[in-house]
């Protein structure tokens, strides 16, 4: 008997984590952990945890992983690339750290053009504090900081991040995806592998948008959860390519 | 031997899996159900109850969040 599905290298083994049943976290961490593997990168690897959920992932991961103060994210990974360009140097963060504390440095380090990589996790609410509503949070979404749900008078509008930093010139890979299906699951995973090519080949900035269910603060089931993402989240993100200059960056690059 | 016979075993680490149920909703073939007994940690696992349907498409595996099944081939 031959194991298929190989436990991935820079995944630690034997620890179950605090995420809660079918929370999309736990997919993209195996996503993130086994591209590391098959890509060869996860001795130069330099992963940026966020202040939210996955505030914790630190424990799950065997490569280095260094912990940002809220939002700050990309500004920590800038200076650990700058400072070292061979590392490769991933910000994973949640909506709530990424869009909303963190825009600032999201949009700065987008507009920059820095060479790394951002895995961007949104499930539109607040998760680690208890499902407060989030600046990505759908209108009429209900929450426990808007029960009536979301009112766009009130509230403002759900805020579409990566089509903002899509439009800037140094953002060289951006797209949304959703971890709510095994055929999203593939294309998250190919999205993201797109994404660390980019860092490789020193082209600019990679963003990756993945769409994920938060069951415990949806008060929906993981599979109730999955089937929302795909009936609701996805007519306000639509998945797919948002941009992707690559080919362009070879050629100036020569 | 043709892909047409492999034979795929399918084993749930038990004390892992916290019972979410996305590896039932998306196996086509209804190799895998919800245990009525509970873990270590007091969920109801997915448990095998046909393991001669599986195809070994990995479909469980994709979307298990927390690495808790694992396919064997032969």
């Amino acid at each position: 008997m031959e194991l298929i599905n190989k436990w991935p290298e820079y995944h630690k083994k034997d620890v179950v984590s605090h995420y809660c049943p079918g929370c999309g976290h736990g997919i993209v961490h195996r996503i993130v952990a086994e591209l590391l593997e098959e890509m060869d990168l996860g001795k130069k690897a330099y992963l940026v945890c966020p202040a939210g959920c996955a505030v914790l992932a630190y424990n799950y991961f065997d490569f280095d992983v260094i912990e940002s103060a809220h939002g700050r994210g990309t500004a920590i990974a800038t200076g650990a690339k700058r400072a070292n360009p061979k590392l490769f140097v991933i910000s994973y963060q949640g909506d709530g750290d990424l869009s909303a504390i963190g825009t600032a440095e999201t949009i700065h380090s987008a507009n920059r053009g820095e060479n790394i990589c951002v895995v961007f996790i949104n499930n539109a609410v607040y998760g680690m504090t208890g499902g407060q509503m989030a600046p990505t949070s759908l209108i009429g979404q209900s929450t426990t900081t808007s029960p009536a749900g979301r009112n766009s008078e009130v509230d403002g509008y759900p805020l579409h991040i990566t089509d903002i930093v899509a439009q800037f010139p140094g953002v060289v890979y951006a797209e949304r995806v959703s971890v709510s299906s095994p055929a999203g699951v593939k294309k998250t995973k190919k999205a993201i592998r797109n994404a660390f090519e980019t860092q490789q080949e020193g082209l600019g900035y990679s963003i990756v948008e993945v769409l994920s269910p938060c069951p415990t603060n949806w008060k929906m089931d993981p599979v109730k959860s999955c089937k929302w993402i795909d009936e609701e989240m996805v007519k306000e993100y639509k998945p797919g390519l948002l941009t992707d200059k690559r080919e362009e960056k070879r050629k100036e690059k020569g | 031997m043709s892909k047409k016979d492999k034979v795929f075993t399918v084993k749930v680490r038990r004390d892992f899996c916290k019972g979410c149920g996305l590896c039932i909703e998306f196996c086509k073939k209804e190799v895998l159900a919800s245990s009525s007994k509970l873990n270590r940690m007091g969920y109801n696992p997915a448990e095998v109850v046909k393991p001669e349907a599986c195809v070994g498409c990995l479909m469980c595996t994709q979307m298990c969040p927390d690495l808790a099944i694992e396919v064997y081939s032969g």
